[in-house]
């Protein structure tokens, strides 16, 4: 650890020291002068404010129609589903990679065979679980493209992936997950506040 | 002594412009037998230029503003003089650069150029290829269509697949909870600031790096092996003015169908700029069918082929990104005793070959819309993406390579 200088031998053991010391307190300096940078990439405080809740009238939905609304940007669905549409659900359970809904991909209160607080009303996120396309709602049963079994719902344009009209994922398509369903609650029976928990919940 | 070399001289003393020129053109020795592949280099570099001058005068016009990007665009293609040439000119350029960069990027794994001594240069233009394909995305959620605005999406997606950090991670680059007019104002300071410098400067190191230790050729032997009695490679011939000349004609011939597709057909029939883009961004509905421009199309079906796995569909995406990550691993995968597909055995030829079947392959299925079948082809495709890397070392020792010669064969 030292060399010669003008003839002389110099200790660089402190000299060493001193460039380590340096270049690791520079270092620090640098990672903090980053954080305000990175932290600035966040959402900014207007649009964590664009995140409020929004409410829907949802007397006008014809039986069996959607009718999206928008919640923190993303489209958000409600479908009056039929009596017919209701009886299909619990008959393809085994093709569902989560019939019972046991990943929590919707509030507990709506952790049911529909998954709805009403059985009628489902209330979705309309963003696939996969690459966030989306979906486009299917409800002819037995379309001629999807197959002689598809019991109606929806199909994911981008990457084909497939749900029944209780929003839950179908096997052996590339969505791990069933669609979210959102924190809502019923202001009166023709509306819905989508952002808020149930009252009770 | 004339007045221009006594100034050159002042110049001299001051900064090594001679000694550069010299350095990199007049007296860089580059071999004799270059052939039509070694255009596509310096055309990519013609190209970035291109994007750089018009993407300039775009900016001049262009409003990185959610409620005002997509009407901006119309406005530099209807009112602004000549808009639409120069939009036309960055929009085609787009796709011309991949096209250029993917023919060299074949030169390199034809005639082994990524191999010892050349591995820097070869990592440095894997590098150049990451940076502009995402120059090229961000670049694409500017115009704010529906097929920019939903790619943005599902790209930006593929980040929230990464374990425990991924919906934090996909939060942080958006800036937003969906793609929105914060996502499109970053976009639009990385694409027009931060990767063009990253692409510059790369690509000043790829050459620095090329220009160290000189050209490989379509032999695959090294020139400086024999020199003459001046240091001067045997094989080895000016850059200037033998190819610059040469180039010049090569740019020529590129302009001439650069200029047919800006006037004749800049949309290239929805491969160079999609229809749904000319409807502006909806964040209620995804398009029926949407894909990546045809440049991105072959990552993309290697990404819809894989299965989610685990209730995630991570393994997709790193498959995806192990596909490009293998490239970088190029130099130390080939074990071949030579380096050009002219001296190759025909395991690697046949190899080569299924490769690029697998490569044009997935890219013309990523276009399409998902199918059981299709989806079982992109598979087979895939995993012969993969072996074309992995089997590498396996396949290139074993087989069976002829002589190479003493000097170049032109």
């Amino acid at each position: 650890m030292s060399q010669e200088a003008d003839g002389q031998k110099v200790d660089t053991r402190k000299r060493k020291f001193l460039i380590a010391a340096t270049s690791a307190v520079g270092g620090v300096a640098v990672a903090w002068v980053a954080v305000p940078l990175v932290m600035s990439m966040l959402p900014s405080a207007r649009a964590k404010a664009a995140g409020a809740p929004v409410e829907v009238d949802i007397s006008k939905i014809e039986p069996g129609m959607l009718l999206t609304a928008e919640w923190r940007g993303k489209p958000v669905w409600v479908v009056n589903r039929t009596k017919e549409m209701l009886d299909l659900l619990g008959k393809h359970n085994d093709k569902l990679v989560d019939p019972n809904s046991e990943q929590p991909q919707q509030p507990v209160y709506c952790k049911n065979a529909t998954r709805s607080i009403k059985p009628e009303f489902l209330v979705a996120v309309g963003i696939c679980t996969h690459l966030g396309c989306s979906p486009t709602y299917r409800k002819e049963v037995g379309a001629e493209d999807l197959g002689a079994d598809w019991p109606g719902g929806f199909l994911c344009p981008c990457h084909g992936s497939r749900f029944d009209l209780a929003a839950r994922v179908f096997k052996n398509v590339p969505a791990p997950t069933n669609l979210v369903i959102p924190p809502h609650q019923y202001l009166s029976a023709g509306k819905i506040q989508i952002g808020v928990d149930a009252k009770g919940a | 002594m004339s007045a221009l070399q006594k100034m050159m001289g002042w110049v001299d003393d001051r900064f090594p412009l001679t000694a550069t020129y010299k350095a990199h053109l007049s007296e860089y020795y580059a071999p004799k037998n270059f052939n039509f592949w070694y255009f596509f280099g310096s055309l990519a570099l013609l190209v970035l230029v291109m994007q750089i001058v018009t993407g300039i005068f775009l900016t001049m016009n262009y409003k990185p503003d959610s409620g005002l990007a997509f009407a901006s665009v119309e406005y530099i293609m209807r009112d602004v003089d000549w808009g639409w040439l120069i939009r036309y000119m960055h929009s085609t350029g787009a796709s011309m650069f991949f096209v250029v960069v993917y023919l060299h990027m074949f030169r390199g794994l034809m005639y082994g150029s990524y191999r010892k001594p050349r591995e820097l240069i070869w990592i440095f233009g894997v590098l150049i290829y990451l940076a502009l394909m995402a120059e090229a995305f961000l670049g694409y959620l500017l115009p704010w269509g529906q097929m920019s605005y939903w790619g943005a999406q599902v790209i930006v997606n593929l980040f929230s697949a990464v374990p425990f950090i991924g919906n934090d991670l996909s939060i942080w680059i958006r800036g937003d909870y969906v793609i929105s007019d914060a996502t499109l104002n970053r976009f639009f300071a990385f694409h027009v600031i931060a990767l063009p410098l990253v692409l510059i400067a790369l690509v000043a190191v790829h050459l620095v790096a090329l220009h160290e230790v000189g050209s490989n050729n379509p032999d695959g032997i090294e020139i400086k092996k024999k020199k003459d009695a001046n240091g001067i490679p045997l094989d080895g011939i000016p850059f200037h003015p033998y190819y610059t000349v040469k180039d010049i004609v090569g740019v020529i011939v590129f302009l001439m169908v650069f200029s047919a597709i800006v006037f004749f057909g800049p949309t290239m029939g929805g491969y160079f700029l999609e229809s749904n883009n000319f409807i502006p961004a909806d964040p209620l509905k995804t398009p029926p069918h949407i894909a990546p421009l045809w440049y991105f199309t072959p990552f993309y079906a290697i990404l819809r082929a894989v299965p989610p796995m685990f209730g995630s569909q991570f393994p997709g995406v790193v498959a995806m990104g192990m596909s490009i990550v293998l490239i970088f691993f190029l130099p130390w995968l080939d074990r071949g005793k030579v380096k050009s597909i002219r001296y190759r055995g025909p395991i690697y030829k046949l190899m080569l070959a299924l490769f690029i079947v697998s490569f044009v392959g997935l890219g013309y299925l990523g276009l399409l819309p998902p199918s059981p079948v299709a989806t079982i082809i992109a598979q087979t495709f895939s995993v012969i993406y993969f072996l074309f890397f992995l089997l590498m070392p396996w396949y290139t020792s074993i087989d069976k390579t002829k002589p190479e010669p003493e000097r170049v064969t032109g």
